[in-house]
């Protein structure tokens, strides 16, 4: 781990978790004791298809600089069709972002079952690392939620 | 106005030594609505429960956030904990501070700004928790066993035997499973058709039990205790009811070219065939693709012989839809393809067999009547090299990571068999480790090694080259005397590794059970429940779950079977109450929820509303909760807002994400 300085910049990442295949990849990231940096927070859904693309929009108004969603892999989901709907409609709401300055990188959606804790330790430790290059997001956020 | 409880869970030193929990509870005071903060060694643990207990009684809280392990792990019981003091267990919510935080983080500074956090969102949603009420649903007292091995079989005997209807659903023409294929057993040396037969005929026979041969799982619909599935019956062009097994069909078919899929293609079987002689049921299937008859429209030979008029070659498919209370996934593995294994020459030589063909060599009822003998020329083979770890321990994507578990001990077994009969032939293992962790197998190898003569050596076989005499070099690298060696040996046998049977992929997905990497079903917890899926009602069976001897295997259907009938003696399930639910005033009656959910559970009803005032009869969406699994695709595609999902609202989930975005 390198040595983190004050001024490094710690991005705001929430992370959209499903509860039967992500979620549980989390924990066993966590019982593995496989380290990603704690700029992380996920937030439990039942299915990635329960993210609504305004709660996307919320996080990067209230500050966050990247937001990513898990779930099942395709075939996959505990609800048959939950990630597919996320797949579709995830694409368009990235690629929307991305348009108005929200870069791609951004914005991610990783499929990662119960059993890769691996895979879910190393997609956070990937993504908060390109946001990290990245840096702070400007768009869309309101000045507002800051003063308080 | 909530009035919150929040209690830190120290998990002795699981969070406390990367978390500071007095700040957690100092920090937490401050958030709205919380009236009461304290931490516990074991929150947990008995004396833990009491004291969140205590706190609701008499502090009046109206909702709780403990910040403890995941919720995957004790939700339930601070659930029930709250229960007991009288708060609705859906006023809890866990703030997950040691997965997803203490475990995986380092420095304290930084483990305990998350851990606030995450805290702080849990207490944000428990904020707008509103007391929720579990639904109830009926059980359907019928179980479905998919797989006909040893581990469908034991499965279905257990739960019959406990008084409830089993089917068991085989895709072959007979059950048996591998177990059938095996010729003697570890480690006792138990003749495998000995111990199985029993077993094969006892389910045939028992009254609670129906057994589906040739037949395959279509579809599968509903949840947990009221589960309806569709059942494909393959034409098997024999009437089961007809038939009396005398095997003149067989006898006569003149198309008898087929490899025979139970002697591992080492001979051939006709085209009207039972795949073996204690076949359950004792009703032979025409192969239509072999069949002369079914590919010309001459011959019809079998019809003609058969005394019982049972042939029937006009016999279609058919579905049987049938309700289920529970399901038993029981579908086991098979060995590798050995194709990318170039290497050790299986596909150039014929006297490079696989253990499982082995089995079906030693066997009496096998292709060589039991006779240890070359495939190519016949001979006895003097010198065989058993070949470990074929695939299994493997680290590049020719083969599997994991062990198959079952080869050090069957190699053992082999060898002991072939030094004992034909004690002038030698037998040389090469291994990676010997491994023998089960009651009487270090037992059973030391005698293979020591009493039997069997060579066995440190190191990996790099290449067979077949040879113009027929022989097969086998080079190889013994690492204990660090020197090459070159063995001429008549036969080779490679321990190739198991992996889940591919079938299981397709009923994975239809039953909504997650699988690994390795197509291996995944159980609901490692440790604590290994034989239940995370999708309520599913069990587990055998080595779909994971590479299992025959005794694991046999225990383990056990145990499913426990599962299965634990949850077929209930009358009613009490259902999720977190579904959807549709506001009124908002609905206009689209019908864009009802296009995207998966279970049918939206219809549209004319309800009178009262909007401010004006009072219509509008077109609604109602969602069946007892239909709803809650997954929450309906509330993302309603455009107008008027669909949620309780226990994830849009107002919880975004107050979250305000928290944690503070």
């Amino acid at each position: 781990m390198p040595i983190e300085t004050k001024e490094e910049f710690r991005p705001k990442i929430v992370a959209f978790c499903c509860n039967w295949c992500s979620y549980a990849g989390a924990d066993l990231a966590g019982s593995s004791r496989l380290a990603y940096p704690a700029d992380v927070k996920i937030i439990r859904v039942p299915c990635s298809c329960r993210v609504n693309p305004m709660f996307v929009l919320r996080a990067f108004e209230k500050g966050a600089d990247g937001v990513i969603l898990c779930g099942c892999h395709p075939g996959d989901c505990h609800y048959s069709t939950g990630n597919y709907y996320t797949r579709r409609r995830m694409t368009l709401l990235f690629s929307m972002l991305d348009y108005i300055g929200v870069e791609n990188g951004r914005t991610r959606v990783e499929w990662v079952s119960a059993a890769e804790g691996v895979k879910f330790s190393a997609t956070m430790n990937d993504f908060v690392a390109k946001i990290r290059t990245l840096g702070e997001n400007v768009r869309l956020e309101d000045i507002r939620c800051k003063k308080q | 106005m909530q009035r919150i409880g929040v209690f830190v869970c120290h998990c002795g030193s699981n969070i406390a030594a990367t978390v500071d929990v007095e700040k957690v509870v100092e920090l937490a005071r401050m958030e709205p609505g919380v009236v009461h903060a304290e931490d516990y060694q074991y929150m947990c643990s008995e004396a833990g429960q009491a004291r969140i207990q205590a706190a609701i009684e008499k502090k009046g809280l109206t909702g709780i956030v403990v910040c403890s392990c995941s919720p995957r792990m004790h939700e339930t019981t601070f659930r029930k904990a709250a229960e007991r003091a009288g708060l609705n267990p859906y006023m809890v919510e866990i703030a997950n501070i040691r997965e997803h935080c203490s475990w995986i983080h380092k420095d304290i500074e930084e483990a305990t700004k998350k851990a606030v956090i995450l805290a702080r969102a849990a207490i944000a949603k428990v904020n707008l928790n509103t007391p929720l009420k579990p639904g109830e649903s009926r059980v359907t007292k019928r179980a479905l066993v998919i797989g006909g091995g040893i581990a469908g079989i034991q499965t279905a005997l257990d739960i019959a035997d406990a008084g409830y209807e089993v089917d068991i659903v085989e895709k072959t023409p007979s059950i048996g499973g591998r177990m059938s294929q095996l010729d003697k057993t570890f480690p006792t040396l138990d003749c495998s058709a000995c111990i199985l037969t029993p077993k094969m005929v006892e389910a045939g026979a028992h009254e609670k039990i129906h057994i589906y041969t040739y037949s395959e799982v279509e579809k599968v619909s509903g949840f947990v205790g009221d589960f309806t599935v569709d059942i494909r019956k393959k034409a098997r062009s024999v009437d089961m009811d007809k038939c009396t097994g005398c095997g003149v069909c067989q006898e006569k078919c003149p198309s008898k070219k087929t490899p025979s899929e139970f002697n591992r293609g080492l001979n051939n079987r006709s085209a009207i065939y039972t795949p073996f002689a204690q076949a359950i049921p004792n009703v032979p299937v025409i192969d239509r693709e072999a069949c002369i008859k079914f590919k010309t429209g001459k011959c019809g030979l079998c019809a003609k012989v058969c005394q019982a008029g049972a042939i029937d070659y006009e016999q279609q498919d058919e579905i049987i839809t049938e309700k289920y209370g529970a399901i038993v996934v029981a579908t086991g593995f098979d060995v590798i393809q050995l194709d990318s294994y170039d290497e050790y020459a299986y596909s150039q030589s014929k006297d490079v067999i696989t253990s499982l063909e082995l089995e079906r060599i030693m066997n009496a009822a096998g292709p060589t009547k039991g006779h240890l003998e070359r495939l190519s020329d016949g001979r006895a083979p003097k010198e065989i090299v058993f070949v470990q770890c074929v695939g299994s321990r493997c680290s590049d994507d020719r083969g599997k990571s994991y062990c198959s578990k079952i080869c050090c001990m069957y190699t053992a077994k082999h060898a002991m068999l072939i030094r004992d009969k034909y004690p002038d032939t030698h037998v040389t293992v090469f291994y990676i480790d010997v491994r023998t962790p089960g009651k009487n197998f270090d037992e059973f190898y030391r005698r293979a090694a020591e009493e039997y003569g069997v060579d066995y050596i440190k190191g990996q076989v790099g290449k067979v080259l077949p040879q113009p005499d027929g022989s097969l070099l086998v080079q190889g690298a013994d690492l204990l005397d660090n020197r090459q060696l070159r063995i001429k040996a008549d036969m080779v046998v490679l321990a190739a590794a198991i992996e889940p049977d591919p079938s299981v992929r397709r009923i994975a997905t239809m039953l909504t059970a997650s699988i690994d990497t390795n197509n291996f079903l995944t159980e609901a917890h490692p440790k604590l429940r290994p034989v239940e899926s995370p999708t309520a009602g599913v069990f587990l069976s055998g080595v779909c779950q994971g590479p299992k001897d025959i005794p694991e295997t046999v225990a383990q259907a056990g145990a499913a079977a426990v599962k299965a009938i634990g949850l077929l003696a209930k009358d009613k399930l009490t259902t999720n109450p977190c579904t959807a639910h549709s506001d009124e005033l908002l609905c206009n009656g689209c019908s864009t929820c009802a296009n995207v959910c998966p279970y049918g559970a939206i219809t549209y009803e004319d309800r009178q509303v009262n909007d401010h005032g004006i009072r219509e009869v509008r077109r609604l969406a109602v969602v069946n909760n007892a239909l709803c699994q809650g997954c929450g695709a309906c509330t993302v595609a309603c455009p107008s807002g008027a669909m949620d999902l309780q226990g994830f609202s849009n107002r919880q989930i975004i107050a979250e994400v305000d928290a944690i975005c503070r």
